[in-house]
């Protein structure tokens, strides 16, 4: 086994240094050394979405970042977009559109929608349908999750995302 | 009297009918009261005094869960189908 | 939009009810938006261990010895397991409630016995201080295989000379010929229905088309992955943590595999991940179990997305020729079709549902219905939302419109005059209770959609029906009447899709109290009473009876004890649900909160219980319509408009109601145009990642709309009838009707994807 290093990150807002494995992926490590389960696994290879989250305000996809890329870096998860004032209007809109069934792509699909509602406050349907391309969900039919991020658009989400 | 309508494997020991008027309350009862007149039938559909796994039975149209136990009434229809699974 | 469409109908449930047909938010809602849910794989107990599972590189082999010593000798590895490693399983058939499962398949299933019968077929399974560690372990384990032929075509597995999987399966024959055989064969059983005589029907019939289609092997695609972690007790219960559709269920499997008392099994529900009939039979959880136990640790084993594919569900792939005959009028006289299910690896299929869904949704005086189960060298098929039924739909409604073209009869005439209704004698026998396919049409009929002609080239507008039965089975309820006037409303049906919403809902409104006021809990085996699967569409009907029945049984204790304290008979005192208030003679009354208070205070808990056990009559139907454009260069086929009418009975939560037929309609869609199982020769799945699997991305689809039909369901409290499955049926018939109006040819393979739609445009051409 290769030798741990130390990495040392920003994660929704706080300095966080961890020790991983080199073969650790950013996913493994939030969920399994630092017990974020938030981020959802659903294939480890790039191709659903679950685990995706911002490195820089950019959406990634977790699973396919080594754990020791994550040096320096600015990382926000899932459990970061609700503040103290309550619930993120992207959060509130999935729940007054049901938004989701069972809920195991919101977490993804959330962040993805996070990073498209920074960089365009007011995208066109087919905009929102590109950004979320790459998150899979199954249950849904995506209708839904369309109108929760239009809406949360319309709630001004972008002000609130700064 | 309530009809049972006879699953066609089983036609043969009713000599080809396809569906046959019996009394009896239960399920069960009526299978049994066929097996007095069809030596046969029962061991067809039933085995250790329950349907055979697989089958289940609908009256008057309704899927039932009881099995042998369901009550028919006098003018009920009875079908002896494939039991079904759901996603 | 949808309400504006269900109010049309005038058959809204509206203004009927206060709480049903109402939006609240679902009351699991922002543990699911903050990621703080916990599904199968988050659970982490101290000192567990991680499982991993060695598969079988062969599609069909015999094993002839399994060499686990390396493994066991590894740093870090607790255990190592085999099938030895299992009781020896009856060839007993175990009732799971919806389905039955013969236990040996179960077990030989679960990890392999003398032969693998697919690629990816468990062998072993290793538990080990990392996931990492576990994954190094499987490559020591030495086994040695006598690779055999496989069979992965179902025409083909039941041809004579077939590679056979279970040398000693006969076919059960449920003919009337009830032929008898002592040939090992991959057929396991041959079913048969008749009504009339279809052949002097056919010879009398002005128009006959008959087609064989064909359709692939798909998959549930759930996005969360199977994941259990066991942990034993010192005096040798097991507890289990489980994503799963029925905890029961999974209770019963591992206890009868592993030959341990029922109740010496928990198991706990965690979150669930989608399902969609994926999540009932057990994989997993009995690894999970034994390596727990060897090892004396806690043990979690997660599937990675390969094994998902190449190990659990799918869907059948299937055979099935379609021949149907009308009058010069356009009624239909016969029908006739035969339909083969590849049931995977060890039987059995869905084909008897499918036998029964083939011709549901219309008036055939004259039929016959034969279908085969048939193994081959896939996973074993499970159930996949309406199992069966979106195949066979595919068939009749491709035939159907066949037909409408040659008698120039606009589809949806030809079924508003062939439909079934109330009274209507399916091939199989059943008559249809009060049901709602003229309904759906009609909706079809007037909907905005199908109103507004469709203009430009290669497009095309196809409709389609289908149907499923529902189901209704078990479940429990239990309700404490709190201090504070909330209730706490525990239930066993693990919620994939807002059912603690639909379930609270139907409770509050028996009391009259508001929604919020409920707080629903989905408990483990041991904390309520028996509660089948999630799946059938029956937990807003059935678990929802048993709420609304344990919100009658508070009511009487509440008026029981409210008489207590006015010193009355309590025949003198009444529920009065407007009010949601005890009423009592002298205009006395107590206030659902005020009495809660009081009886906590000064009498005995008040403690609902509510049990079900009814099957939904009738069944659910759905009609779609579907605008497509097809890439006449590529094939490629382009959903520009989608409309899918449903009888929904009564929408409890009409968000979620939607929601189910989107989701259903968008898997029907992925079923249509791009999903399949890719075997090679040596039958290894080439596409075992969602990349090449394929299923629909946001940017592949258009808004789904759903009209929501309420003809209530006489047969429950409150109308209800399963919503969940049925939407999946039409899709792929309506987009093959579609594609033909639009380039003209007739797609009679699933899926319809871009080079199978080309190969049928260039024939054409010449
Ligand atoms: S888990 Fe990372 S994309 Fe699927
Ligand atoms: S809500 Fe289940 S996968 Fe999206």
């Amino acid at each position: 086994m290769a030798k741990k290093r130390v990495v040392t990150t920003k994660i929704n807002g706080r300095p966080v240094e961890f020790l991983c494995e080199p073969r650790q992926t950013l996913l493994e490590v939030l969920r399994e050394n630092l017990d974020m389960i938030g981020t959802k696994e659903g294939c480890s290879n790039g191709n659903c979405g679950a685990c995706t989250i911002l490195i820089d305000g950019k959406a990634v996809d977790s699973c396919l970042v080594l754990a020791v890329e994550a040096e320096g870096m600015n990382i926000e998860t899932i459990e970061g977009v609700a503040s103290a004032d309550g619930l993120h209007p992207l959060q509130q809109a999935f729940l007054e559109e049901a938004a989701l069934q069972c809920g195991i792509c919101t977490p993804g699909l959330i962040m993805s929608a996070k990073a498209l509602l920074a960089q365009n406050p007011d995208p066109t349907e087919e905009e929102i349908r590109f950004a979320l391309a790459g998150n899979l969900c199954r249950c849904t039919g995506y209708d839904k999750i369309v109108r929760a991020v239009q809406s949360a658009a319309k709630m001004g989400c972008a002000s609130a995302a700064k | 009297m309530p009809v049972v309508f006879i699953p066609p494997h089983a036609r043969r020991f009713v000599n080809g009918q396809k569906q046959i008027e019996v009394e009896g309350s239960t399920v069960e009862k009526l299978l049994r009261n066929l097996e007095t007149e069809y030596p046969g039938i029962w061991d067809t559909l039933c085995v250790d005094d329950a349907l055979k796994p697989g089958l289940a039975v609908a009256v008057d149209g309704n899927m039932s869960n009881r099995g042998l136990h369901q009550a028919v009434q006098t003018e009920s229809e009875v079908h002896i189908l494939p039991a079904v699974g759901g996603g | 939009m949808a309400t504006a469409e269900s109010d049309k109908t005038g058959l809204s449930s509206k203004g009927k009810y206060k709480v049903i047909g109402t939006r609240p938010i679902r009351p699991d809602g922002v543990d699911k938006v903050t990621g703080r849910a916990r599904y199968g794989a988050d659970i982490r107990l101290s000192g567990m261990l991680h499982g991993a599972i060695l598969r079988s590189p062969y599609a069909h082999a015999r094993i002839k010895s399994i060499d686990t010593s390396k493994a066991e000798q590894l740093e870090g590895v607790y255990a190592v397991i085999t099938h030895k490693d299992f009781p020896d399983a009856s060839d007993k058939i175990a009732e799971l409630g919806e389905g039955s499962v013969n236990l040996k398949h179960l077990s030989s299933n679960v990890l392999a016995d003398d032969k693998v019968l697919y690629k990816g077929h468990a062998v072993a399974a290793v538990a080990a201080e990392t996931t990492h560690l576990a994954y190094e372990a499987l490559d020591l384990i030495e086994v040695e295989y006598e690779p055999l032929t496989p069979v992965l075509d179902v025409r083909k597995a039941m041809q004579d000379d077939a590679p056979i999987l279970h040398e000693n399966q006969r076919m059960e024959d449920m003919s009337p010929d009830a032929t008898t055989s002592d040939k090992p064969t991959n057929i396991y059983k041959k079913f048969f229905f008749e009504q009339g005589d279809p052949d002097a029907a056919f010879e009398k019939a002005h128009i006959v088309v008959e087609r064989e289609f064909t359709t692939a092997t798909v998959h549930q695609g759930y996005i969360e992955p199977h994941a259990a972690t066991a942990v034993w007790s010192a005096e040798g219960k097991v507890t289990l943590y489980t994503c799963t559709q029925g905890t029961f269920t999974v209770r019963q499997q591992v206890a009868e595999l592993l030959g341990l008392p029922l109740s010496y099994v928990k198991v706990i529900p965690t979150e669930i991940g989608g399902g969609f009939g994926g999540k009932i039979r057990v994989y997993i959880d009995p690894v999970a179990v034994a390596l727990a136990r060897k090892s004396g640790r806690p043990v979690k084993v997660v599937m990675d997305r390969a094994s998902v594919f190449e190990a659990t569900g799918p869907t059948p792939g299937s055979w099935i020729r379609m021949k149907l005959g009308v009058d010069a009028q356009g009624k239909i006289v016969a029908g006739d079709t035969e339909i083969a299910f590849e049931s995977g690896a060890y039987p059995v299929s869905p084909i008897g549902a499918g036998c029964m869904c083939v011709f549901s949704c219309y008036d055939i005086p004259d039929g016959r219905i034969i279908g085969y189960d048939v193994c081959v060298n896939k996973p074993h098929s499970a159930a996949y939302r309406a199992p069966g039924s979106t195949q066979v739909a595919f068939a009749t409604e491709s035939v159907v419109d066949e037909i409408c073209e040659k008698l120039g009869m606009d589809p949806i005439e030809f079924r508003l005059k062939n439909a079934s209704v109330e009274g209507t004698r399916r091939v199989d026998g059943v008559a249809y209770p009060r049901i709602g396919l003229v309904e759906t049409i009609e909706a079809i009929r007037d909907s905005e959609h199908y109103q507004t002609p469709l203009a430009g080239p290669n497009r095309g507008r196809g409709v389609a029906s289908g149907y499923w039965m529902n189901a209704g089975l078990k479940s429990s309820v239990t309700a404490t009447v709190n201090g504070d006037g909330k209730v706490s409303l525990v239930e066993g049906s693990t919620d994939i899709g807002g059912s603690r919403a639909s379930i609270a809902m139907q409770f509050a409104e028996t009391l009259g109290i508001p929604m919020e006021d409920v707080v629903p809990a989905v408990v483990d085996t041991d904390s309520v009473g028996y509660t089948d699967v999630t799946g059938g569409s029956r937990v807003t009907y059935a678990t929802g009876w048993a709420a609304y029945e344990a919100a009658l049984d508070v009511q009487r204790q509440l008026c029981d004890r409210a008489a207590e304290f006015w010193e009355v008979d309590s025949s003198e005192v009444t529920y009065d649900k407007e009010d949601a208030a005890v009423k009592g003679p002298d205009g006395k009354s107590f206030g659902f909160v005020e009495l809660a208070e009081k009886v906590t205070q000064a009498s005995e808990p008040v403690v609902g219980r509510g049990v079900s056990n009814h099957n939904e009559p009738g069944g659910a139907f759905g009609t779609h319509a579907v605008d497509v454009e097809v890439d006449p260069e590529t094939g490629k086929v382009k959903i520009l408009r989608y409309t899918a009418a449903q009888d929904v009975g009564t929408a409890i939560h009409p968000s979620y109601v939607e929601g189910q037929v989107q989701g259903g309609v968008v898997q029907g869609i992925g079923w249509a145009l791009n999903e399949e199982y890719f075997y090679d020769e040596a039958g290894v799945m080439r596409n075992a990642s969602y990349l090449d699997y394929r299923v629909p991305t946001c940017y592949d689809l258009p808004m789904i709309d759903p009209i929501l039909v309420e003809v209530p369901n006489p047969g429950h409290p409150y109308g209800v009838r399963g919503v969940g499955e049925v939407p999946i049926a039409p899709p792929p018939a309506a987009i093959a009707n579609a594609i033909y109006q639009a380039v003209g040819v007739r797609m009679r393979h699933l899926p319809m994807s871009p080079p199978h739609v080309l190969h049928e445009i260039l024939k054409k051409e010449g």
